[in-house]
């Protein structure tokens, strides 16, 4: 006879540059952890099935659809939501670029492209598609998206040097109200 | 909602298990046992037509019509629309050249990124509260209320800004649900959210088609006469199919001035999940099988198919197939459209077939229009609320859905007040509450409805503005001007108050006040819309059309069939782009979207009636990448009943992509392409089959 009692497991993780420590089932989901215990509700649940994307997050620096992570598996890992991107110049480009409709596919998209902008900050054509087709836009014909993605990576050398080496401080993986000290460096 | 002794469709739901948590609830489903005695399956509106098929609805006869709807009981007819014009015998008669068409459009689905949800609380006092992620916030509040009779204004209805929807949403599906569920625990809040799966075959899903059609022509290329059969795939039950197989009748001719036309355009019922509207609303449908039609025509008669288009392109002075007369304001310029798209794909200077080896590259086309086929109260309510800095709050019943509705609401409201789009706030929310109300988001009227009702409204507020303003200014209100934050004197704009100073009332040199707070309000119904005549069809279903031309280049490997979509192109009679890069927007998400369907989307069954794909690993959605180069222009030949002009256009992009990629992979392989989805497999098919 199969027991609805759950079993909590603790959990202690980093999201958005803040420790956290976490009581959470082990069937759980990283998506559902991070949406119902921590309100980080930017990352979307889409299919649930790690076929849309809309769930996407960085964990060490590497997108991952939070969907298929259990949150145990989370245990000392550093994690980035779209909340932790809040002044990201990706975001920025999406916003400009107009590269969403009804916005839910977004975060996923914007996640993404930051996690290849630092994992291949020299992506070619092909290497960005290939990083973005692991998402779905409903909305779009895709054409702004590219449009923005291009002005990311096609940006002036002196620019994309700034985001990389802020990229690389950490800086947009935090919250704004956390002090400097706290910031792991990966 | 829930199924009483019969399941009409795989994912059907026949129980709702309420619990503290989600996997609570998912463990005593599965404790449920359901016995099933299968019964014979209806797999297609043809197969559903036939004597000997069984009956999906035994009791069709004692069903209660909400809408003018015919069904014919006895049989598994949910709805007939008749189209009857002109004469046939004459018709056919003028028609030297006939052709005749049958294709096949199956059901598919919406797809939005996010799932249907909702939420419902039932108060002590009654008082009903539900959220959801909707198209119809007003229709919600209606069906709940006539329902579980509870009185109007106790049902509260919220809608967030929602994440996609293109028609799905604007069905009725998980609010009911979660009423009863909430109802079933005293009232406690209760959250329905669909997994994909329950969202994909669960909740209504895209109508299909199976179409015939008979064209006839004259030998100098003017077509006479058709007459066109719609089987409209509207599921096990009747949704929005019903009213949208009376949508496929309306304009089933395509944009052409045919004078003698029958169509019958039936909603069949199948045992397949259910049809609901969808971005196009019957359109892309009967689209692709006109176009289809059009485009063997034009070889029959041998002309080039643009050419063939324009030839007998619908105008100003011909009437619609429901008998409506045509006007420039009403129809719009599609000979304009051809003309313009004819430019941008550069169609004359190059052949639409070119070879290289064993790649082909070939364009095809099509012309669409569409009409709203609204019901006769469709209308919407606006208030403008000054705040005493000035600003402005804009409430309204317009879903956002990414459209950007509210946007080009506040463009206008702005444009009319004379002042800065950044002073007006418009939440992305609804509350029908405190919103007042528009019908539904849905056939591209929001921007119409709503948007003359903020006309109003905003013509309402600069009234009282002017009216307050001649007291203090000594002027009569007919001196004055409202712009850029003051109401001034016309004749000299330095003399003049500050809007701020007066919004709230006006404190005069005594400290008296006089007025009080601005508030405009506005509403609109669309006027002189009427039913159509049971037997001829005809009548007047919605105040204007929009009409344009689409292209698709394709590039077919001939080895195998696989293909990559180069090339598509739209013009589109827009009346007035309120918002250029939002319209563009709008449209080449709907290419892409119509691109899909036609591409790759379908539900595949089992022999049991089983949907096979229900995920997106399965069921393929157009990813980056695949995009192909788009072009957009636009025509703008003004609508006079709608501010500035504009027509819709949210839909429109999508109608006209099926038959374009249809003609162009025809055009490339040479076989008669009748079937959607167009994978390689399928075309490797109708090739080999045809040999």
């Amino acid at each position: 006879m199969p027991t609805t009692e759950p079993v909590y497991y603790s959990l202690t993780c980093y999201v958005n540059g803040e420790r956290q420590t976490l009581r959470v089932r082990a069937a759980n989901t990283l998506l559902h952890v991070l949406r119902e215990d921590l309100g980080l509700t930017g990352c979307k649940p889409g299919c649930e099935n790690g076929d849309c994307g809309a769930c996407t997050i960085l964990v060490n620096g590497l997108p991952i659809k939070s969907c298929l992570m259990l949150a145990v598996e989370a245990e000392g890992l550093q994690m980035t939501t779209i909340e932790g991107l809040r002044n990201s110049p990706v975001l920025s480009v999406f916003a400009r670029k107009q590269a969403f409709q009804c916005g839910y596919c977004t975060p996923g998209f914007i996640v993404n492209c930051h996690g290849l902008l630092s994992a291949h900050p020299d992506a070619n054509v092909e290497t960005i598609r290939f990083w973005l087709e692991s998402n779905i836009c409903r909305c779009t014909s895709y054409e702004e998206i590219h449009e923005a993605v291009q002005a990311v990576f096609c940006a002036e050398e002196r620019c994309k040097a700034v985001i990389l080496r802020e990229l690389r401080r950490g800086r947009y993986g935090r919250n704004p109200s956390y002090s400097e000290n706290h910031t792991t460096d990966r | 909602m829930l199924a009483i002794d019969k399941v009409r469709y795989f994912g059907e739901p026949i129980a709702l298990v309420v619990a503290e948590k989600e996997y609570i609830a998912e463990m005593a489903a599965l404790r449920i046992k359901a016995d099933y005695e299968p019964l014979p399956v209806v797999h297609s509106p043809s197969e559903a037509l036939r004597k000997d098929s069984p009956l999906i609805h035994e009791h069709l006869a004692k069903y209660k019509k909400h809408e003018q709807v015919y069904p014919e009981p006895g049989t598994n007819i949910a709805n007939r629309t008749r189209i009857r014009k002109g004469n046939m015998e004459e018709g056919w008669n003028k028609s030297e050249i006939t052709v005749e068409v049958q294709v096949t459009m199956p059901q598919s689905d919406h797809a939005a990124i996010e799932t249907r949800c909702s939420t419902a609380e039932i108060m002590p006092s009654g008082k009903t509260i539900i959220h959801s992620t909707s198209q119809s916030p007003y229709i919600i509040r209606m069906a709940i209320s006539q329902s579980f009779h509870i009185p109007l204004h106790q049902v509260i209805v919220h809608t967030p800004l929602v994440g996609g929807s293109f028609g799905g949403k604007s069905a009725i599906y998980t609010e009911l649900l979660a009423f009863i569920a909430s109802s079933a625990v005293g009232g406690r809040a209760v959250r329905l959210v669909l997994p994909r799966e329950q969202d994909m075959v669960s909740a209504p899903v895209h109508i299909g088609l199976d179409a015939r059609i008979k064209l006839g022509c004259t030998r100098e290329g003017k077509i006479a006469a058709t007459e066109i059969l719609h089987l409209f795939d509207g599921g096990a039950y009747s949704d929005r199919g019903a009213v949208m197989s009376r949508a496929g009748a309306t304009d089933c001719t395509g944009p052409y001035r045919i004078d003698n036309v029958q169509c019958d355009s039936l909603c069949v019922y199948t045992n397949h999940p259910y049809s609901t509207s969808f971005r196009g609303f019957g359109h892309p449908e009967l689209t692709f099988a006109m176009e289809r039609a059009i485009d063997l025509m034009a070889a029959r008669v041998g002309m080039d198919p643009l050419e063939f288009r324009f030839h007998n392109a619908i105008g100003p002075g011909d009437t619609s197939p429901t008998q409506t007369d045509l006007n420039k304001s009403n129809l719009g310029d599609l000979p304009m459209c051809i003309a313009k798209l004819k430019e941008i794909i550069y169609w004359d200077s190059r052949p639409q077939v070119q070879t290289s080896g064993h790649l082909v590259k070939a364009t095809g086309v099509s012309c669409f229009w569409k009409n709203s086929n609204t019901p006769l109260n469709a209308g919407a309510g606006a208030v403008v609320i000054f705040n005493s800095d000035g600003s402005v709050n804009l409430l309204c019943g317009a879903v956002e859905i990414g459209q950007g509705t509210r946007t080009a609401l506040t463009q206008i409201l702005a444009e009319r007040l004379g002042m800065e789009e950044r002073r007006i706030h418009i939440s992305t929310d609804v509350d029908t509450e405190t919103d007042p109300w528009l019908w539904k988001t849905v056939a591209s009227r929001s921007t119409l409805l709503s948007g003359n009702a903020v006309l109003k409204a905003a013509d309402d507020a600069i009234e009282q503005l002017k009216n307050m303003a001649s007291i203090i200014l000594e002027r009569t209100p007919d001196e004055l001007a409202v712009g850029g934050g003051r109401v001034f004197v016309i004749e000299h704009p330095g003399i003049g108050i500050e809007i701020a100073q007066i919004v709230d009332g006006y404190k005069d040199s005594t400290g008296n006040m006089i007025g009080g707070q601005v508030i405009g309000r506005g509403s609109y119904t669309m006027p002189d819309l009427t039913l159509l005549d049971p037997e001829t069809g005809k009548g007047k279903t919605g105040p204007e059309w929009t009409v344009g031309a689409q292209a698709v280049e394709v590039e077919v490997n001939k080895r195998d069939y696989s293909y990559r979509i180069v090339k598509a192109a739209t013009v589109m009679d827009a009346g007035k782009v309120i918002n250029p890069e939002m319209a563009r927007s709008q449209i080449t998400g709907a290419m892409s979207m119509g691109l899909g369907l036609a591409s790759r989307e379908a539900f595949l069954f089992d022999p049991n009636g089983a949907v096979l794909d229900l995920q997106f690993r399965t069921y393929k959605l157009m990813r980056y990448g695949e995009q192909p180069e788009y072009s957009v222009e636009f025509v703008e030949t003004p609508h006079l009943e709608a501010p500035y002009g504009l027509r819709g256009i949210g839909e429109h992009g999508l109608i006209g992509m099926p038959a374009a990629l249809a003609n162009g992979l025809s055009a490339a392989t040479g076989a008669s392409l009748n079937r959607l989805p167009l994978t390689p497999e399928s075309i490797w098919r109708t090739v080999h089959d045809s040999v």
